[in-house]
């Protein structure tokens, strides 16, 4: 495959889905789709689309410390950043302190590290509240940081009905792909409902869920699987609203999506349209729903991710550039757009501007956001659009019948399924059957990286120690106690738990005892070992 | 030659397990038998396991950076184990300057981001064939 003249281009989808050559009108001829803004929302969730609003540019960032981290979101605010997005490190995320012995090498590597409320108040320094919309990417101890938020908007005098953003707090994409899972699926999805019951009656404006595929696209599943693998666990998610009683049509206008857009740009399209007009069906079909707005399938995606590679990095610019472009031309809400060297480190300062510069060319120059829809009644892209929703239905229905998304966890059903997939498409890629530029095929011999990696600091970590040490020594001890033990009581009975545990961080209850706490009632997720 | 038995594991707190399970799938295609430990592993339990199934060697994939601080101590435990001879390779998001430390504590091989599956099964194989002729001798 040295010769570029010979390289073939692969016909078929990712998922493995057929394409013609060339689409013609159907046989039959198929209704129109209802304009944008109409139900399903095939073709967009708003009538004027980016018109009325354009996408929010939101770059995932968090790294080292509380300081450092609340220096590039003032960085990423003054370049023309629209909304944050808060990293966690993994013992934040997990649920361990920043001088937990389990969890030391993890500090401040992929995310800020969050042990009390002194940390999450620096995090937010100078960011009004009341005017930034923030996404935070946490999930096992999602409760805890939306707690974390709130208390942090009080103290800037921000009340709860004031503040938006979105916490993911997904967790059952986590037991599948990400990892970050802490307890059990039922306890869990309770404290999830928590949220959504607590956001639906205090803090209405803000997304109480993220209902997550990205991961499971990075975990090595195509753009079909992302799809209806989400859409089972918003299924989930939905029925476990309805049994506590919620009014599905008052949180379904609240519950998002996210996902990847990866390279195949019309399989990407397709997904979004196919995704708006599947979950509008789901609402309305399975939970009753009459409100369009709760039927609205709202999603943010990331471009980037496990489409990126290592070789040739400076590729990976071009690539999500193209990403983008796919997304926007999908309707999406938000854009997180990867820098280019994350196939190997954390962006820098550089990198992960230029990645923000993307979505502004793409934003400003380009004319794309002019039109809604702009590949609508494209007799391909329509006839793609109708084949994902039927492919994702059917798998939809096979998870049905395998007794729901929870079932297919914990027996490790939807982990192989993907893990087949990625294996799958790593074989093809390996020989050759699926060409990716730089990797097999047009190579650089010898190629050296010339990337500047992320590196923690110590003084960041004995920094971190050290205002945990202060905190503790400074709060007082008898209000800890006391609301870690109401937190428990809660626990063990049937209580939301957001009041608890608002009053925790309040009397700067660290991360890890709080959830220790919990898992003291709640105890651990057994992973299913299964490849 | 009596088939090869692989432990793989994921140290830390790092939860994509892709690498690690599209590389336990490539060596159980390419004839050899994987024990998978899955993720959040302390070094003890890694330790444990890879002597108490009596394992030709371990692969650790780590992409979250602390591969360093997380080699040393599986490898400690490994030696306090008794299983201080099994080949340890690592693979993940490991920055090449990071590789000659990660050799001088003892990992045996490094797969980086873009090591192919025919790499690790190839690494694996050279390292168990080796240990299995040193054994041989002595």
């Amino acid at each position: 495959m040295e010769d570029g003249a010979f390289v073939k281009f692969v016909t078929d989808t990712p998922s493995g889905i057929e394409r013609e050559a060339v689409y013609g009108p159907p046989a039959e001829t198929a209704p129109l789709c209802p304009p944008p803004g109409e139900a399903p929302f095939t073709r967009g969730i708003r009538s004027d689309m980016y018109r009325g609003r354009l996408w929010t540019m939101r770059q995932y960032a968090g790294f080292g410390s509380p300081e450092a981290t609340n220096e590039r979101y003032r960085f990423l605010l003054n370049s023309g950043q629209t909304g944050l997005s808060v990293a966690f490190d993994l013992p934040s995320q997990i649920g361990y302190d920043s001088d937990d012995v389990d969890a030391e090498e993890e500090v401040g590597r992929v995310g800020v590290p969050i042990d009390t409320l002194a940390d999450m108040e620096i995090v937010f320094d100078g960011i009004p509240l009341d005017q930034m919309s923030t996404s935070m990417t946490i999930n096992g101890t999602a409760a805890i940081m939306l707690a974390m938020y709130v208390a942090v908007a009080q103290r800037q005098g921000v009340s709860p009905e004031q503040i938006t953003g979105t916490i993911q707090n997904d967790i059952l994409k986590e037991y599948v792909a990400r990892g970050t899972w802490i307890f059990p699926p039922d306890p869990s999805l309770r404290l999830i409902v928590d949220t959504i019951e607590y956001c639906a009656q205090q803090a209405p404006r803000f997304n109480p869920i993220s209902i997550a595929g990205a991961h499971f696209r990075d975990a090595g599943a195509n753009a079909l699987q992302e799809l209806a693998f989400t859409l089972a666990d918003g299924i989930t998610y939905v029925e476990r609203c309805r049994e506590r009683g919620l009014d599905l049509d008052r949180i379904g206008r609240r519950l998002s999506f996210f996902f990847y857009t990866h390279m195949d740009l019309f399989e990407e399209v397709a997904k979004y349209r196919a995704g708006r007009r599947l979950w509008a069906r789901i609402m309305g079909d399975r939970f009753g729903i009459t409100d369009p707005k709760s039927m609205l399938f709202r999603v943010g995606v990331v471009c980037g991710g496990s489409s990126l590679t290592a070789q040739q990095p400076q590729n990976n610019i071009v690539r999500v550039a193209y990403e983008a472009l796919a997304a926007v031309l999908g309707g999406v809400q938000s854009i997180f757009t990867c820098a280019w060297d994350e196939a190997l480190t954390l962006p820098s300062q550089e990198t992960a501007e230029l990645a923000l510069r993307t979505q502004q060319v793409l934003a400003y120059e380009t004319g794309v956001p002019s039109v809604a829809d702009p590949l609508g009644g494209s007799w391909y892209v329509e006839e793609l659009t109708d084949r994902y929703e039927r492919e994702a239905e059917r798998l939809i229905a096979q998870i049905d019948e395998r007794g729901g998304m929870v079932a297919c966890i914990e027996s490790g059903w939807v982990q192989s399924e993907i893990s087949a997939e990625a294996y799958r498409q790593q074989r093809l890629i390996e020989s050759g059957e699926r060409p990716i530029v730089g990797v097999n095929v047009f190579q650089r011999p010898g190629e050296v990286q010339d990337v500047e990696y992320y590196q923690t600091s110590q003084d960041d970590l004995a920094r971190q120690r050290e205002r945990l040490d202060r905190v503790r020594a400074e709060r007082d001890d008898a209000a800890v106690a006391k609301t870690l033990e109401a937190l428990q009581d809660g626990a063990r009975g049937d209580a939301n738990l957001m009041p608890h545990l608002i009053d925790c961080v309040q009397a700067y209850c660290t991360v890890g005892e709080i959830t220790d706490a919990l898992r003291g009632v709640f105890g651990e997720f057994d992973q299913p070992l299964v490849i | 030659m009596e088939r090869i038995r692989v432990l793989i594991a994921k140290p830390g707190l790092d939860g994509h397990d892709r690498g690690a399970k599209v590389v336990a799938r490539a060596l159980r295609d390419a004839g050899m038998e994987v024990i998978y430990l899955g993720l959040r592993n302390t070094p003890a339990r890694i330790a444990a396991a890879a002597v108490q199934e009596d394992v030709d060697a371990v692969g650790l994939s780590v992409l979250s950076g602390s591969h360093l601080p997380l080699a040393r101590k599986v490898l400690d435990a490994l030696r306090e184990a008794g299983g201080g001879d099994i080949p340890v390779v690592i693979g993940g998001t490991i920055p090449p300057d990071d590789v000659p430390a990660l050799k001088d504590l003892g990992i045996a091989a490094v797969l980086p981001t873009s090591a192919r599956l025919d790499d690790a099964v190839a690494t694996v194989r050279r390292l168990v064939e080796k240990r299995r002729g040193i054994g041989a001798v002595t």
